[in-house]
């Protein structure tokens, strides 16, 4: 998102902004319009910051809108130790980080095999695996609540013993589920890579394996790297498969387990702030670090090339 | 493309079958199949644990005949849908348009529009309910009025789909802001030569470029919509007034009923509505490529 200088402007004239003009009114409203917007946009998440550092009894007292008393931490260690946060951290931990690095190893691979090598039906496949992304989760839900529930698995792996309320089954559905759209993103980038880069390999010996790994993985470095940040994020942010898949409510990943801050009878909204900090804490953080990555995933899928 | 058409090893053979073999069947056996079963299922009363009887169309008749949540789902879903399409999607564009200028603070601007975007829609629910909620929300307390904006059935709806656009306009901003920057400038000169203001430039030129954007942004909107979920659950189960097609899916399996057949025809009306967009977003996908 870099921007040059326009031609026209004047040596030794500020380079990002187009200082070459006198203020013009117009640009003044448009100003003032998106600061409108920005803040009106930041609003929501500056109310569920302020609301987390205050007491309840003191919000319940004066309401949101009104100066602090006291601004504490308070609510925070509250929801660290006694809603156990640090737990939930971890089962999403256990459940995102293989479950994105299995979906870009095995969707790179696909993608590879599809756009660099000449598969028969390669095209049919990639369009069934793009609509599969697409599908609504609610449309499979149903049998695969059942299949989860009918497939074994040893007990050192699952409580249950079945796919359905383990960690690899929440795995399991996570790579499939997004693996269409990292097959159909990584085809389209393999495609701009030079062809006389494999078919010199070729040339030496190279099988598909070396071609695949050696050659063509290390070339994906961006592609990844955006696709890695956006798949933790949807993943990370994931509410439903494990709502549906998921029955110990200790094995539930953070962005569920958020439902446990509500009291049964009484729920403390200035605690429920503070959990939602928490938990969206992890994707924000992603969101600064690797701003670019993550703008370069979200636009990866939708414009082409 | 002699190297392509060459012949492979047998090491090379087997890498590729145990690769795309992998690929092909977790794809089947995780989405595709269950889509397939639930379409079966959904002609059947079954329950999940007795046998499974063939019903035909009894569960559509019932859905559409005496199930009256189903019918404020398929409205809620059609406003969701209306909402984040002629509002917020629009209102996406606007910005994109308005911020793909040499702006001072332009990436604060953006920053600000998407933040939304990385949060959970779970989120997004809780955060709805300190700006709604009746005694003590933000909204009620600026305002003054009195209004139950989460509890009361006639209007939570729309208070919910303005959470829900919060989070799509900024995504939509970004997709089209990409896009703009893909069009080429001499278009945009070449409008402004021949005596279009801005407007007139964006709507005859730009625009009719951005087509394939549009393709997306729309499938975007509609799946987005169809998939609506988290945020009303988090707010109140999807109930009393934030019925959708996705939750009562989900209420019918995993609630103490179970009816899994019921549930599969909600899901495959559900997949009906869906697949009609996703051939249309495909088909502008793969037509470069034909």
């Amino acid at each position: 998102m870099t921007l040059t200088a326009p031609a026209s402007a004047p040596p030794g004239q500020a380079r990002r902004a187009p200082a070459r003009r006198p203020v013009r009114p117009l640009r003044v409203l448009l100003h003032a319009f998106l600061l409108l917007v920005a803040l009106g946009w930041l609003l929501p998440l500056v109310l569920a910051v302020y609301a987390s550092l205050r007491p309840y009894e003191e919000t319940a007292r004066l309401g949101y809108v009104s100066l602090p008393e006291q601004l504490t931490l308070d609510y925070y260690t509250q929801a660290w130790t006694q809603a156990e946060l640090p737990r939930y951290y971890l089962n999403t931990l256990i459940i995102v980080v293989p479950a994105v690095v299995v979906t870009l190893l095995l969707a790179s691979f696909t993608a590879f095999a599809i756009a660099r090598l000449r598969i028969p039906g390669r095209r049919t496949l990639l369009i069934v695996f793009t609509a599969g992304n697409l599908l609504p989760p609610q449309v499979l839900i149903t049998p695969l609540y059942t299949l989860y529930t009918l497939v074994p698995l040893p007990a050192w792996l699952s409580d249950s013993q079945s796919l359905y309320d383990s960690y690899l089954g929440l795995i399991l559905i996570h790579v499939a589920f997004q693996f269409g759209f990292c097959v159909f993103v990584m085809a389209n980038f393999m495609r701009t890579i030079p062809e006389e880069i494999s078919e010199a390999a070729l040339v030496d010996g190279a099988g598909v394996w070396k071609r695949y790994w050696r050659l063509t993985l290390p070339l994906c470095r961006p592609v990844l790297a955006a696709l890695s940040t956006l798949q933790f994020t949807w993943m990370y942010n994931d509410f439903l498969w494990a709502l549906v898949l998921m029955s110990s409510g200790d094995k539930l990943p953070v962005t569920s387990a958020l439902n446990n801050l509500r009291g049964q009878f009484f729920t403390d909204y200035n605690l429920l702030a503070a959990g939602s900090m928490l938990v969206a804490l992890p994707t924000l953080i992603v969101f600064q670090l690797l701003h670019k990555q993550f703008v370069a995933g979200l636009t990866l899928g939708s414009t082409k090339g | 493309m002699a190297a392509k058409t060459r012949r492979y090893s047998a090491r090379d053979v087997t890498v590729l079958v145990i690769g795309l073999g992998v690929a092909i069947a977790v794809n089947v056996s995780v989405i595709w199949g269950p889509t397939l079963a639930s379409v079966g299922l959904s002609g059947t009363d079954w329950n999940g644990i007795g046998p499974i009887e063939w019903v035909g169309g009894q569960n559509y008749h019932d859905l559409s005949a005496e199930y009256p949540p189903f019918w404020s789902a398929v409205r809620n879903n059609v406003l969701w849908l209306g909402f984040l399409g002629l509002v917020a999607t629009p209102f996406g564009l606007f910005c994109a348009v308005l911020l793909d200028r040499r702006l001072r603070l332009s990436r604060f601007y953006q920053s600000a529009l998407y933040m939304p975007v990385v949060l959970s829609l779970a989120v997004v629910g809780f955060i709805a309910q300190l700006v709604y909620s009746s005694d003590y929300g933000v909204l009620n307390a600026v305002t003054g009025l009195g209004v139950d904006w989460l509890g009361d059935s006639s209007i939570n709806i729309w208070v919910v789909m303005v959470a829900a656009g919060w989070r799509h306009v900024g995504y939509v901003m970004i997709i089209y802001l990409a896009g703009l920057k893909a069009v080429d400038p001499a278009l945009k000169e070449a409008a402004a030569i021949d005596g279009a203001d801005e407007r007139q430039a964006f709507f005859r030129v730009v625009f009719p470029t951005l087509r394939p954007v549009n393709v997306i942004v729309l499938v975007i909107t509609v799946i987005e919509a169809l998939r609506a979920f988290d945020i009303v659950y988090a707010i109140n189960k999807g109930r009393n007034g934030l019925e959708l097609l996705s939750v009562l899916v989900t209420e019918n399996i995993v609630g103490e009923a179970s009816r899994i057949g019921f549930g599969s025809a909600i899901a495959v009306i559900l997949l009906v509505i869906s697949m009609g967009f996703i051939v249309v977003y495909l088909s502008q996908m793969f037509r470069e490529e034909r």
